[in-house]
């Protein structure tokens, strides 16, 4: 690559960065003034939430059956089965849960919106839209985003209460655990500072997944191949933000704990 | 009742400048719509003919000069004034722009709800009903937008137009890919409406039929600049070559 382009690749990146938080300060100015959305929002909540339960679910359980039939021998190994429930609960609970359920999340919420609203930039809707005297920020963007946000945290809830019970049958698979005393060995090993921080940090999972959806779309340029890639780049780009969320969220819970 | 400004002129434009880029696409751009008037605006591809109705309602800001529709500037409006601007504006895109996720009622329902806030269903009943009559569509009401034809997805377009009453609509190429036959009945629609609801038009357009069938006056655009005026008549036996070829 020549130095040419590479700075030009690097003007680009900036300049999406300054876009991106131009737009995002765009949906924090829109959202908060009234009239709200509300039908709307009602309507993307069903659609991002309740049309994602079958997916976050099957891989919820197949999670969380995977992670115990790997970790099990080992275990064993160390003549530490007991310990199973409540490991597998902590790192479902902490880590693997709402990083996987944000990366499924990913996929579908944050390509689902960037081809809809592209599709619309593409075929002239969201002008449609503002002529016609609505606000297509309030009304596309800030129930999307608002949607991804608060429903993104009740599918990880979910998702790790199925993993939790896709756990169990492994546990029961090659032994015998009763299931009052696997989910109690569970819990007991769960803190207070387990739990918390690791729904915070699926609040800004589900943000990030909506605004670069939603800004991906906005942005689409002219045509059906700008539609694919908008769709393309938004779950490229809401995976890495989602790691780098879990990368901020654990350097600050650490930060918090040393205090 | 249409406000306007001298000459009973309901759009006037003074030296309007857009770039994009860096390129000036619109460099000088003059010109007015009457009241009641159909205006066509002819030009090559590309020239910024969409460009330049966008402009008009503040969907694109210009770079400078005045836009000046129903006797308000539109370059100086805020949020508020310029959605009233656009309450009484109608846009017809390219190929419809209906809300794909709604059905012909919902695409119809949607600007009833945002702008005229009534209740009476019976009365958003008669509004919607009234507005895909004049179009001839009423049998589609429950139709989705993919259950229809390209002319049948402009004609409901500009249905949901109609039904603020507009006294201003911007056509953006109404009859581009259609076939001939559907074309006219466009064109014939466009001059119903103009009689009906006594509406002024800026017509963007490729459509030698469609202008010569629907336009009251037309303006060609040529270099960013409106290089020539007048009727088609006048236009078409132009002694300027490049002027009247364009209108054979």
């Amino acid at each position: 690559m020549s130095e040419n382009q590479k700075s030009r690749s690097l003007k680009e990146f900036l300049f999406e960065i300054g876009d991106l938080s131009k737009f995002t300060g765009r949906f924090f100015r829109e959202t908060f003034r009234k009239p709200f959305e509300f039908n709307e929002f009602l309507n993307q909540s069903y659609e991002i939430g309740y049309k994602s339960l079958g997916l976050v679910g099957i891989t919820g359980f197949i999670l969380g059956l995977v992670l115990t039939l790997q970790t099990r021998p080992v275990l064993v190994d160390f003549g530490a089965l007991a310990w199973l429930p409540g490991m597998i609960s902590l790192s479902i609970v902490r880590e693997i849960g709402p990083v996987i359920t944000a990366l499924i999340c990913a996929g579908k919420i944050s390509s689902r919106i960037g081809a809809e609203l592209g599709s619309m930039q593409v075929t002239e809707q969201i002008d449609a839209m503002e002529v016609s005297g609505t606000n297509p920020t309030k009304f596309l963007v800030s129930t999307r985003v608002l949607a991804a946000t608060i429903m993104v945290p009740l599918l990880v809830i979910y998702s790790d209460a199925i993993a939790l019970f896709g756990s169990y049958i492994a546990a029961n698979i090659d032994g015998h655990i009763s299931f009052q005393l696997f989910f109690s060995e569970a819990f007991n090993e769960l803190d207070f500072s387990d739990i918390v921080p690791a729904i915070i940090k699926t609040f800004f999972f589900g943000f990030g997944i909506g605004i670069i959806g939603c800004y991906k779309g906005y942005r689409t340029l002219k045509g059906t191949e700008g539609v694919g890639l908008a769709a393309n780049s938004a779950v490229v780009i809401a995976s890495i933000a989602i790691f780098l969320i879990d990368l901020i969220a654990v350097q600050l819970q650490q930060m918090i704990n040393i205090f | 009742m249409a406000q306007f400004t001298s000459n009973n002129n309901v759009i006037e434009i003074e030296h309007l400048v857009k770039s994009f880029n860096g390129k000036e696409i619109l460099k000088d751009i003059s010109l007015n719509l009457k009241i009641g008037e159909n205006l066509a605006v002819l030009g090559k591809s590309g020239i910024g003919k969409s460009v330049l109705i966008k402009c008009i309602v503040g969907l694109i800001l210009s770079d400078s000069g005045k836009i000046n529709v129903l006797g308000k500037d539109i370059t100086n409006l805020n949020q508020t004034e310029l959605l009233k601007i656009r309450q009484k504006v109608g846009f017809l895109f390219q190929g419809g722009a209906l809300y794909d996720s709604m059905s012909v009622r919902e695409n119809l329902l949607f600007p009833i709800n945002r702008n005229l806030h009534l209740i009476d269903k019976q009365k958003i009943q008669e509004l919607i009903e009234e507005s895909l009559n004049s179009v001839g569509l009423i049998d589609e009401i429950d139709k989705m937008p993919s259950e229809l034809s390209g002319g049948m997805k402009k004609r409901i377009g500009l249905a949901r137009t109609l039904i603020l009453k507009p006294e201003i609509i911007l056509y953006d190429e109404p009859t581009t890919g259609l076939d001939p036959a559907t074309s006219r009945e466009i064109s014939n629609l466009i001059l119903k409406v103009q009689k009906d609801y006594n509406t002024a038009s800026i017509i963007i357009t490729h459509d030698i039929n469609c202008v010569k069938l629907t336009s009251n006056r037309i303006n060609i655009i040529r270099n960013g600049i409106i290089y020539a005026e007048g009727t088609y008549e006048k236009l078409k036996n132009s002694e300027n070559e490049w002027v009247s070829s364009f209108l054979k």
